[in-house]
C-alpha cells in the first residue's frame, strides 16, 4: 500500500516549555503536530519529511475554552468539536460556531485543533502534490500558467503565488479581532489575527506569522463583539470535506436601526482572509436594506482579478456580501 | 541489567545535531520528576506510566522482543556519554475494546495500520487513507476519529473501540448493527464498519437525534454504493430501539 510515511522520531513533551525546547533544538528538522490532519497528509506524500515530530495534542495547558473578564481564550489544541459544543462560544460568538461546524467532517473536527486549523498550509494542489513551485522554494508557479487548473485560486493580492487561505475559522477570527498568543523560546508575544495571516509578498513560504520555533498557545477573542449580529456562510462543492471556494464572516452592531460598527472578512479569495473594508465603510451609519445589499454587492469584489478558471469567485463574493447585509435587515 | 542496557544502545546515525543545547534544559516539573534520579535520561515521556526506562528495557531484553526500541536513543551531547532526549518507545499498551494489548508500534504508524496489521482486526477498513472517506472510523475516548489519519502513539492512553467490540460479548448485535440489517444498509459492506462506529458514537452522545442531526453526524462517512438513506433510516430505527 502506498501512503506510508517516512520514518521520524516522535516526541511527547510533558509541558509547553519542553515542547518549545524540543522545537528549538530541532529547528527546521522539527515539526509540531496537534490533530495531525494537515501534517500526516504531507508526510504520506513525502513532500515534507521532518526528522522530529513533536506532539502537543496531549498538553492539557493548551486545551480548553476559558472565560476571562474582557476576552474568551481558546487553547490552541482545543478540538473543533469542543468549540462547536461550547456553550460559552455559542453565547458570545456564534459566528465562530457557524464557521467551525462547517469545517471538513465530524471525525476531522473531533481530532483537528483550532491551532492546526489556523496554522494549516495552503491547499494548492500543485504545491501539495510536491511541485517545486515558488512556495516550495522553486522558481515558477504551476497554478498560474495558461493551462493551469486554478479554479480554487486567488483573485486578489497575488504576488507570484496565487494560493488561498484554506481555513474556515480564519475569516471569523479576523472579523472578531482575535489575538493570537505565540510562545517562542520562553517568550510570548501577541499578534492580531489580521497580522497573523501573511501573504506571499511578506513571505512566500509561510501562511502565518508562525516561525519554525513558534508555538501558538491560545487564541483570545475580545468580548467587544460578544452578542453582536453576525453572519457566516461557506460555499464549497460538497457540504462535507470540501474547502471553501469562498466564505464570509461578519459581525456588526446596530443602534437605532443603523449599523454602527461592522467587520467583514472573506476567505478563499487571497492568501489571507480579506477584510472587506469597502463594504464596511459603505455600511457604517446606514440601515440594512435592498439598497445597501445592491451597493455591497457592487463594491465587494472591487479590484479582483480572475485567473483562467476562477471568475466565478467575483460574483460569488458580491452575493455573499449582499446576503450578509440582508441578514441584518 | 544495566550492562545489557548499555550494550543495546545503537547510536542514531541519521541525525546530526549541532552542539547539544540539552545541557541547558530546565525540566518542567512533570518531566523532572519522571526523570528523577536518572540525570542521563531526562526526557522520556513514556515513563509517565510509572515504569522506569530501565525496568522497561529489562522487560524488553528479557522477553527478547525487538530491541529496536533502543535505537531510538540519540547521541548528541558534546563531552557527554549519552544523549538526553529521545522520542516515544515503540512498545506500547493499547486499550482496544476493553482489552490491553501490548504491541510494537513504529512512531510513524497510523492507528488503522496497527489495528489491522499488527493486531489482526481487519474489521476496520482503509479506503482513502487520507481522512476523506470514513471507512476507518473508530471511537477513541468517546469521540469518533479516522484511524487512518491518527498516529497510534498519539492515542495510546485512550480507550479505543473498533467494530469488533461493538456487539456484546455473547454475540448479540448492537442495536445499530441490527437496525442496519433491518433497513438493508450494507450493499457491498465496505463502508459499514465505519458507518456503524459513527452511528454508535452519535447515539451515545445524543440518543434521540433528529433526522438532520443524524444526517450531519453521518456526513463523515462515504458510501460508494450510495446506501445513505438506508443507513440514515437505520440510525433512526436504532434510536427508537435504544
Ligand atoms: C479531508 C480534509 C478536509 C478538510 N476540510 C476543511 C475545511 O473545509 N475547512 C477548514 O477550515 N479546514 C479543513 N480541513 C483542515 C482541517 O480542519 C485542518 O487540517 C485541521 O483543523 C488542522 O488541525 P490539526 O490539529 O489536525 O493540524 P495539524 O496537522 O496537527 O497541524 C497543522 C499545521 O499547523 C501547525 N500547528 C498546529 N498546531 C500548532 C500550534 N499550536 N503552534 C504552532 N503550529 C501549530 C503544525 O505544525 C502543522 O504545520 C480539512 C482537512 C482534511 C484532511
Ligand atoms: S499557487 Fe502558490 S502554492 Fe500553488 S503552485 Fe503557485 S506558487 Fe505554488
Ligand atoms: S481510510 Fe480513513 S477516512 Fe478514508
Ligand atoms: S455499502 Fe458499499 S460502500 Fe457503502
Amino acid at each position: 500500500m502506498s501512503d506510508y510515511m517516512h520514518s521520524f522520531e516522535l516526541f511527547e513533551p510533558a509541558s509547553i516549555g519542553d515542547a518549545s525546547k524540543l522545537i528549538n533544538k530541532f529547528g527546521k528538522d522539527g515539526w509540531i503536530i496537534a490533530g495531525g490532519k494537515d501534517s500526516l497528509d504531507w508526510f504520506k506524500d513525502r513532500n515534507k519529511r521532518p526528522k522530529a515530530v513533536i506532539n502537543i495534542a496531549n498538553l492539557k495547558e493548551l486545551r480548553g475554552i476559558k472565560d476571562n473578564k474582557d476576552y474568551v481564550s481558546i487553547g490552541s489544541v482545543t478540538t473543533l468539536t469542543e468549540m462547536e459544543d461550547s456553550k460559552l462560544l455559542k453565547k458570545h460568538f456564534p459566528v465562530l460556531i457557524d464557521a467551525v461546524s462547517r469545517i471538513a467532517s465530524p471525525q476531522i473536527r473531533n481530532a483537528g485543533t483550532l491551532g492546526g486549523n489556523v496554522a494549516q498550509d495552503t491547499r494548492c494542489t500543485y504545491y501539495r502534490d510536491g511541485f517545486p513551485c515558488y512556495r516550495a522554494g522553486g522558481n515558477t508557479c504551476y497554478a498560474n500558467t495558461p493551462t493551469a487548473m486554478n479554479r480554487e485560486h486567488a483573485v486578489f493580492d497575488v504576488a507570484r503565488c496565487v494560493a488561498v487561505t484554506p481555513s474556515d475559522t480564519a475569516p471569523a477570527l479576523v472579523a472578531l479581532e482575535a489575538e493570537m498568543v505565540i510562545s517562542s523560546k520562553g517568550k510570548t508575544r501577541k499578534v492580531m489575527a489580521e497580522e497573523f495571516f501573511i501573504g506571499p509578498a511578506t513571505d512566500i513560504t509561510r501562511m502565518t506569522a508562525l516561525k519554525k520555533n513558534d508555538i501558538l498557545v491560545e487564541i483570545r477573542i475580545p468580548k467587544k463583539w460578544a452578542g453582536a449580529k453576525y453572519y457566516f456562510e461557506k460555499v464549497a462543492d460538497r457540504q462535507t470535506w470540501d474547502f471553501s471556494l469562498v466564505n464570509i464572516a461578519m459581525v456588526a452592531k446596530t443602534s437605532g436601526g443603523k449599523i454602527s460598527e461592522v467587520r467583514m472578512a472573506c476567505g478563499g479569495v487571497q492568501c489571507t482572509p480579506r477584510r472587506m473594508t469597502n463594504v464596511e465603510d459603505l455600511l457604517k451609519g446606514e440601515s440594512a436594506g435592498p439598497e445597501m445589499e445592491k451597493l455591497a454587492k457592487r463594491v465587494a469584489a472591487q479590484g479582483a482579478k480572475a485567473l483562467n478558471y476562477n471568475h466565478f469567485k467575483i460574483p460569488l463574493m458580491g452575493n455573499l456580501a449582499a446576503r450578509a447585509v440582508r441578514s441584518m435587515a | 541489567m544495566v550492562e545489557i542496557w548499555k550494550d543495546e544502545i545503537v547510536e542514531h546515525e541519521e541525525f546530526e545535531f549541532p552542539p547539544d543545547p540539552a545541557d541547558d534544559f530546565e525540566w518542567a516539573p512533570a518531566t523532572a520528576e519522571i526523570a528523577g534520579n536518572q540525570p542521563d535520561l531526562p526526557l522520556n515521556t513514556w515513563q509517565t506510566t510509572g515504569v522506569s526506562r530501565r525496568d522497561f528495557l529489562r522487560g524488553v531484553v528479557c522477553s527478547g522482543v525487538a530491541v529496536a526500541a533502543a535505537s531510538y536513543v540519540m547521541v548528541g551531547g558534546i563531552g557527554k556519554a549519552r544523549a538526553a532526549i529521545r522520542g516515544v518507545e515503540r512498545l506500547v499498551s493499547l486499550n482496544i475494546n476493553g482489552k490491553i494489548r501490548r504491541v510494537d508500534v513504529a512512531p510513524n504508524e497510523t492507528l488503522a495500520h496497527t489495528i489491522r496489521y499488527r493486531l489482526g482486526m481487519t474489521g476496520t477498513k482503509i479506503g482513502c487513507n487520507r481522512a476523506e472517506c470514513g471507512a476507518c472510523t473508530v471511537i477513541s475516548d468517546n469521540v469518533s476519529i479516522y484511524s487512518c489519519s491518527t498516529l497510534t502513539h498519539m492515542v495510546r492512553g485512550q480507550k479505543i473501540r473498533t467494530i469488533e467490540g461493538v456487539a456484546s460479548a455473547s454475540g448479540k448485535l448492537h442495536p445499530v448493527q441490527q437496525a442496519f440489517i433491518d433497513e438493508l444498509g450494507p450493499q457491498c459492506g465496505f463502508c459499514t464498519p465505519g458507518q456503524v462506529m459513527a452511528a454508535v458514537n452519535l447515539l451515545e452522545k445524543n440518543p434521540k437525534p433528529t433526522v438532520d442531526q443524524a444526517r450531519r453526524a453521518m456526513s463523515g462517512n462515504l458510501c460508494r454504493c450510495g446506501a445513505y438513506d438506508h443507513y440514515l433510516k437505520g440510525v433512526m430505527r436504532a434510536a427508537r430501539s435504544v
